[in-house]
């Protein structure tokens, strides 16, 4: 009964969404408002009806339904409540759910919220979204229906994978999607625009807030994905190139330019058909990241085995979609007018600049993830593209990057200075080389590259305090006058100088993670002690125990520095019975930034058992980094200036904001 | 400033084409390797299905296998710990070079399967062969492929 629902309430939202992609548009075409506002009502309609759909999944799964195919193949009775709910997105068709629901979500925040925009934007937007939705629904139905049922329920269903019951599960595929599907009002907006044929600096003051927000969500999803490969997969790597990382770091590229030209159109009336260019790209390439991972066209942690029409379906809808954008703006993209003309030293060169290099790089992890896709289909033959080749391109690409990075706050919009601020950066450079050679005189005769990364990354963290000294004017004025000035200071000001320090912070915990990560590997009997960068370790014991739904074996290990008992760490291997498979736990311990990890091989004859080690040093700084940028995100986004949906009386915001 | 930008682009591109050529690694079959007398040295990804009773475990975390597609066999050693999903009579694909005795040293072996999904390439490599047969291992299951590259040394 509660599939049968969550069935027909999925089929009544695509009825919605194929209303809400054609009404609107006639309306505006025929200046009807009542024609137009059918946008609002079925975008909230169709966001009731995804949710009630999703909701009954989640039930199936709770209840273990297993008379449901989906709930059987990926659900099991005696797991953790926890899993169960976060088993719904663990599999092909409940994570396109969840993508649909997302998007429903979005496109309801735009109806509910969008009340300052106006009639016949906000009508060509979600009619936008109805199409984008109306795709994915009718590929949810056609091809990957969470709902169907079995003949013959079984007692016992199949469980869930084992390496995704876990907590960062529940966490990543949600945030991800939040941030892919999130670029969809970008695109939309941009797509809107094209068929208006009328872009201006408001525009961009729309756009910007829904950007940054899925910005911020892919973000933390990129990082806490990175971080449940860390300590899930067990081998302590925790980026791999592999081409599903690949495919959610090109709209983050993208989308990081897009946020950034957007400032530029907003500010100052420029780059217009750039931006729109951008907002086509980034969302074009989360559908490209979806085809990927939902097609099975790759061979990787995440590609589903392959149902060749899915793959089909989503490549279909790729095409349409990018197809169809990148034609609408070849066709209409001369009739919007450029405006806001700067010197090539000004803010706006700075961005050009930065949007320069992301693209670039984004274009570098492009070839490299496809070209293996593409030369099979031509030649046949099978190669595979990884760390090195992505070293070698977008490391190179990323580094003029980072050293342009914090002149950027500090240029003067139109034409700058750019002896001033060099001498204004003087300070950040100083706190640099002293960095370089501190850790050059610290680890003596190393790899040459390191402090100089080091250093690089010193100098965006001090770049950004800078750009905040000079704002509040600190160590000019006395300190309180400064302290009411940071006050003062637009929230955006402060995100950005966040959001920077952050690249830094990741940066430099990149090069001491991969510089002087330390391991052990070897077999290890009760009382054995394995030495690893000053730290003693100790196997204990290892036991047996029953979990809900696994057998584990675990280990104890004491860890002591110097005879200090520092804690213990207890890494195991667990059997997951349903599935026949194991999974390994590793044991993390911090120190600061810095973590010992742990994790279990097989156990060998006598008692003794295979184990890895590592010390990881400032490691957990790879991932404070975008969580920093994130914060930036959202101090930007509460500058009461740009904030969401905030209730503006329409005619104000319809007018052009005067540029600061 | 549109200068700068293709001069940006043009060392992209020459960036991309050296990685290209030198970084790549291709992906072979014993029968491949065996046809195509692959230099001592080189490294490419080998694939097929680990025989069953070849596994020897040898001291300090010392393996060698054998693997095959059906048409040729070829013995790898590796050193260190295994991926959880390792087992005999299943697919793997590894990650190193041929020695000059003929034996292939993986410096990586991955993972990239559940108990009854098997690695997309060798899955491809033994159609080819027509040594597949549907239903057998390959069959496709609705669940997520298990788990990254595993170990590297």
């Amino acid at each position: 009964m509660i599939a049968e629902a969550g069935h027909y309430a999925l089929v009544l939202a695509l009825a919605l969404a194929l209303i809400q992609s054609t009404v609107p548009i006639i309306g505006a075409r025929l200046r009807d408002p009542a024609l137009m506002n059918v946008a609002r009502s079925t975008a909230l309609a169709q966001l009731l009806f995804a949710g009630l759909s999703f909701l009954a999944l989640t039930t199936l799964y709770v209840t273990s339904d297993f008379s449901v195919a989906n709930v059987f193949e990926n659900s099991h009775s005696a797991k953790p409540l926890l899993y169960k709910i976060t088993g719904v997105w663990g599999n092909h068709e409940g994570s396109m759910l969840l993508w649909v629901s997302i998007l429903a979500l979005f496109g309801g925040l735009v109806a509910a919220f969008g009340n300052n925009l106006p009639l016949s934007l906000r009508a060509h937007v979600l009619a936008v979204q109805g199409w984008i939705a109306a795709a994915f629904y009718m590929f949810i139905l056609m091809t990957s229906n969470p709902f169907l049922r079995l003949a013959q329920p079984p007692l016992e269903g199949r469980d869930l994978n084992p390496v995704l019951q876990d907590i960062g599960l529940a966490v990543h595929p949600p945030m991800l999607y939040l941030g892919y599907v999130g670029f969809s009002i970008a695109f939309s907006f941009a797509v809107a625009a094209l068929i208006e044929g009328r872009i201006d600096a408001a525009w961009a003051r729309w756009v910007r807030p829904w950007t940054l927000v899925a910005w911020i969500f892919l973000t933390l999803g990129i990082a806490m994905g990175s971080y449940w490969a860390y300590y899930e997969l067990g081998w302590g790597g925790w980026w791999f190139w592999d081409p599903v990382e690949n495919a959610s770091l090109m709209p983050w590229l993208s989308g990081t330019a897009l946020l950034h030209s957007a400032v530029v159109m907003e500010k100052r009336n420029a780059l217009k058909v750039w931006t729109i260019l951008l907002a086509i790209l980034t969302f074009s390439l989360s559908l490209l990241g979806t085809f990927l991972v939902r097609s099975g066209v790759l061979t990787s942690v995440h590609a589903f085995a392959t149902d060749p029409t899915r793959g089909v379906f989503i490549l279909l809808i790729l095409c349409v979609f990018i197809g169809g954008s990148l034609t609408l703006y070849m066709w209409r993209a001369s009739s919007l007018k450029q405006g806001g003309l700067f010197a090539p030293i000004s803010r706006e060169g700075a961005l050009v600049l930065n949007n320069l290099f992301l693209t670039t790089a984004c274009a570098t992890v492009f070839i490299g993830t496809l070209y293996p896709l593409a030369l099979e289909m031509l030649t046949g033959e099978k190669i595979s593209v990884g760390a090195p080749f992505f070293n070698l391109t977008f490391g190179p690409l990323f580094l003029p990057l980072l050293l342009a990075m914090p002149f950027g706050p500090l240029l003067a919009w139109k034409r700058g200075d750019l002896r001033g601020v060099t001498q204004r950066l003087m300070a950040a450079g100083i706190a640099a080389l002293l960095a370089v050679a501190l850790v050059w005189a610290w680890t003596t005769g190393g790899a040459a590259l390191a402090p100089l990364a080091i250093g690089l990354g010193v100098f965006v963290i001090a770049g950004s305090i800078v750009d905040v000294a000079e704002r509040t004017m600190l160590f000019r004025l006395p300190f309180d006058a400064a302290f009411r000035r940071a006050r003062g200071l637009p929230r955006a000001a402060w995100g950005t100088a966040f959001a920077h320090a952050g690249i830094g912070v990741a940066l430099i915990g990149i090069v001491c993670e991969s510089t002087w990560n330390t391991e052990y590997i070897g077999t290890m009997q009760p009382n054995d002690v394995a030495k690893l960068a000053g730290y003693e370790l100790t196997l204990k014991d290892v036991m047996q125990r029953q979990g809900p739904n696994f057998r584990e074996s675990l280990a104890r290990f004491r860890v002591t520095r110097g005879g200090d008992e520092i804690g213990e760490m207890t890494p195991s291997k667990r059997n997951f019975t349903a599935r026949q498979s194991s999974t390994t736990e590793a044991a993390l311990l911090s120190r600061g930034a810095s973590q010992l990890y742990i994790s279990l091989g097989e156990e060998a004859a006598g008692g003794a058992v295979a184990v890895r080690m590592y010390h990881k040093p400032l490691v957990l700084m790879i991932w404070w980094g975008p969580v920093l940028m994130a914060f930036g995100g959202l101090l930007s986004l509460s500058d009461r200036r740009l904030r969401v949906g905030a209730p503006k009386p329409a005619k104000a915001s319809r007018a052009l904001q005067p540029a600061e | 400033m549109i200068g700068g930008a293709l001069v940006v682009l043009a060392i992209a591109a020459g960036l991309v084409l050296t990685a290209l050529r030198d970084s790549i690694v291709f992906f072979s079959t014993p029968q491949m390797v065996a046809e195509k007398q692959i230099p001592v040295g080189k490294r490419f990804r080998l694939g097929g299905m680990v025989e069953q009773g070849s596994l020897v475990r040898g001291d300090n975390l010392a393996v060698s296998f054998k693997v095959s597609d059906g048409g040729a066999t070829l013995p790898v050693n590796y050193k260190g710990i295994l991926p959880d999903l390792f087992r005999e009579g299943q697919g793997v694909v590894a990650e190193g070079a041929m020695d000059a005795s003929g034996v292939f040293k993986a410096d990586t072996v991955l993972a990239k399967h559940d108990e009854n999904y098997m690695p997309k390439e060798v899955a491809d490599a033994l159609k080819k062969q027509g040594r597949w047969q549907e239903g057998e291992g390959g069959k496709p299951v609705m669940s997520q492929g298990a788990a990254k590259p595993v170990v590297t040394q």
